[in-house]
């Protein structure tokens, strides 16, 4: 797997980081090398292995279906740039 | 008409569709998917937000047991595979109303497989649109564009609200079977408590994939309209979808692979072009959640815990009671209606009572506004005045007035008899004294009765009915006029 120069611009943009041009390149050599030493887990032979998402043997803890939680709006907009009768209020996303 | 002849008549000959639906149910819970924030609609903006809803750094989730046993009922009840391990994942994208940047979905491993939904056609015929799967995920918060001119309003009160996605197999072959198809899904999950199908509330939200192709012929390339809050609107925008795409390959273009927008005052669809790029979602295992497991033996006594479904109530109420396999579908599709029948038709006259609950009485209800769900006749009452049309207290006529008071104002059934006066007079004295007055009165009509003039019979009962004001009992006052010209 070989990650290009587009490559690296597109998943700027997907997540939203601002990158200059000439960071695109080394950036995606940086990236090269993680997945070249990532890649060395290939020489394990995983056959017939199920994959792991994690590394802990437990059952996902469950929660009762009970509503008792629910920060007051005055709390969940205290560091909200702005607010507005309750409401978050951000750029507009439509033109 | 039956489906499969659905055709789309295009210049260069016959088109049919093929349309799969995903449909989001909102799940019936107190509290959201991952967490203890309550879920109820229509409160005031951001008051049922927790810190996780909000993704404040350093929140975790942890799942609602509700909402995964309401996530595996419906998979029962759609006859669909349980996959006893499931996985969370997570679909990045970035939009004000989803406070984490991404949303915690199931991709490749979803709580619920492969089952069917079984879709009965009005010709009587039945036609099964398979289920693809059904996952659980959360729900985003509402963006408000219309608030401000110069800015984005958000309330999270609906972030993380679980929801269930079901996807359907391109098994859907017209705008009918598509109506069809989300009304006894949704009739499904109302029967088992799931979701309760208010489209008009969001609760169900169905996007469409449509494609079209010659008859017989391969899958042509589909386009999704997502959105659709309307049974409605999901036929008509599979209509003019489809129709746009006719044109469109008729005209020697191709169909492309992309997500569109139903415009219902317009009737058209257009395209989302602008997002497409936004639709790389990087999926990957949530390292917040450890994979779902169920027990199988939980999982046994959920389904039999169900309660009895539409398709088995339907099979009883032909069996049981003779019903027509249309009348037993249309009286099963709201559980409440099937649950009113069941109680009245035992020990009566059950093509009476279906008649009765299928006109007068969904009569009444459309007029007040009522969802046929949502009916608020107690069984005892329409028990009253079925008995009531049967004894001959009231006509026909009256009991249709009956209803329609007991469905607005829920009082009792004899009362309103005797406000109104309704109470039909059956009393032999009362009725041949009428029928004497009209036969007096109308020397000359008797005369071309007795002539052979037979017809003049109703004549006769409608002046003796009008003499009455309408409440003799017009089977007694036709036997008592009979007596008279014939004897």
């Amino acid at each position: 797997m070989s990650i290009d120069r587009d490559t690296v611009l597109r998943i700027a943009r997907l997540s939203r980081i601002a990158m200059e041009e000439d960071a695109l390149a080394p950036m995606a050599d940086e990236l090269n090398g993680i997945l070249a030493w990532v890649e060395q887990l290939d020489e394990v032979d995983t056959e017939g292995v199920e994959p792991m998402t994690g590394a802990i043997a437990a059952a996902l803890p469950q929660r009762e279906d009970s509503a008792e939680d629910g920060a007051s709006t005055d709390d969940l907009l205290a560091n909200a740039p702005d607010a507005d009768d309750g409401f978050f209020v951000v750029p507009r996303v439509v033109e | 008409m039956s489906a499969p002849g659905y055709r789309i008549q295009g210049r260069e000959g016959e088109w049919e569709i093929a349309v799969g639906l995903e449909v989001h149910a909102q799940v019936i819970s107190e509290a959201k998917l991952f967490s203890s924030a309550p879920t109820a609609f229509g409160a005031e903006p951001n008051s049922q937000v927790s810190l996780v809803d909000a993704a404040m750094p350093g929140m975790l989730p942890v799942i609602n047991r509700h909402c995964v046993a309401q996530a595996v009922r419906t998979g029962l009840a759609l006859e669909a595979e349980i996959n006893l391990t499931s996985v969370f994942d997570r679909k990045n994208y970035f939009y004000p109303d989803l406070p984490p940047g991404y949303q915690i979905s199931q991709y490749s491993r979803p709580i619920v497989g492969r089952g069917r939904v079984v879709l009965d056609l009005e010709d009587g015929a039945q036609r099964t649109v398979g289920i693809t799967r059904l996952h659980l995920e959360m729900d985003a918060g509402k963006s408000i564009h219309d608030r401000r001119a110069d800015a984005t309003c958000v309330d999270l009160n609906r972030a993380g609200v679980a929801l269930m996605e079901i996807v359907s197999e391109p098994d859907i072959r017209s705008p009918e079977e598509a109506g069809l198809y989300l009304r006894k899904l949704r009739s499904i999950l109302r029967y088992i408590g799931t979701c309760d199908g208010n489209m008009e509330q969001g609760s169900l939200r169905a996007d469409v994939n449509v494609s079209v192709r010659r008859p017989g012929g391969a899958l042509g390339t589909r386009c999704e309209v997502k959105n659709l809050n309307s049974v409605r609107f999901v036929m008509k925008a599979i209509e003019v979808e489809a129709a746009r795409q006719v044109e469109l390959l008729e005209d020697g273009g191709a169909v492309e692979l992309e997500t569109r927008l139903f415009d219902p005052d317009r009737g058209v669809t257009r395209s989302m072009r602008s997002k497409e790029e936004a639709h790389d979602y990087r999926y990957f295992p949530d390292p917040d959640l450890l994979p779902l497991t169920l027990d199988p033996a939980w999982v046994d006594a959920e389904r039999a815990r169900l309660p009895e479904l539409p398709d088995v109530r339907k099979a009883r109420f032909m069996a049981d009671h003779g019903l027509s396999a249309y009348d037993a579908g249309v009286l099963v599709a709201a559980r409440g209606i099937a649950d009113l029948f069941d109680e009245v038709a035992d020990e009566r006259d059950a093509k009476r009572v279906a008649n009765f609950i299928m006109g007068p009485l969904f009569g009444a209800l459309n007029r007040a506004g009522i969802d046929n769900e949502d009916c608020p006749v107690p069984a005892d009452a329409l028990a009253a005045l079925i008995d009531r049309m049967a004894d001959g207290t009231v006509s026909n006529q009256g009991a249709s007035t009956v209803i329609q008071t007991v469905v607005s104002t829920g009082r009792d059934v004899d009362a309103i008899i005797e406000e109104k006066g309704l109470r039909q007079v059956s009393d032999a004295g009362a009725i041949e004294a009428l029928v004497e007055q009209v036969i007096a009165d109308n020397p000359d009509k008797v005369a071309d009765y007795r002539d052979g003039k037979t017809k003049l019979a109703g004549w006769f009962v409608g002046q003796v009915m009008k003499a009455s004001g309408g409440k003799a009992n017009p089977r007694a006052v036709n036997e008592a006029l009979r007596a008279r010209l014939d004897g």
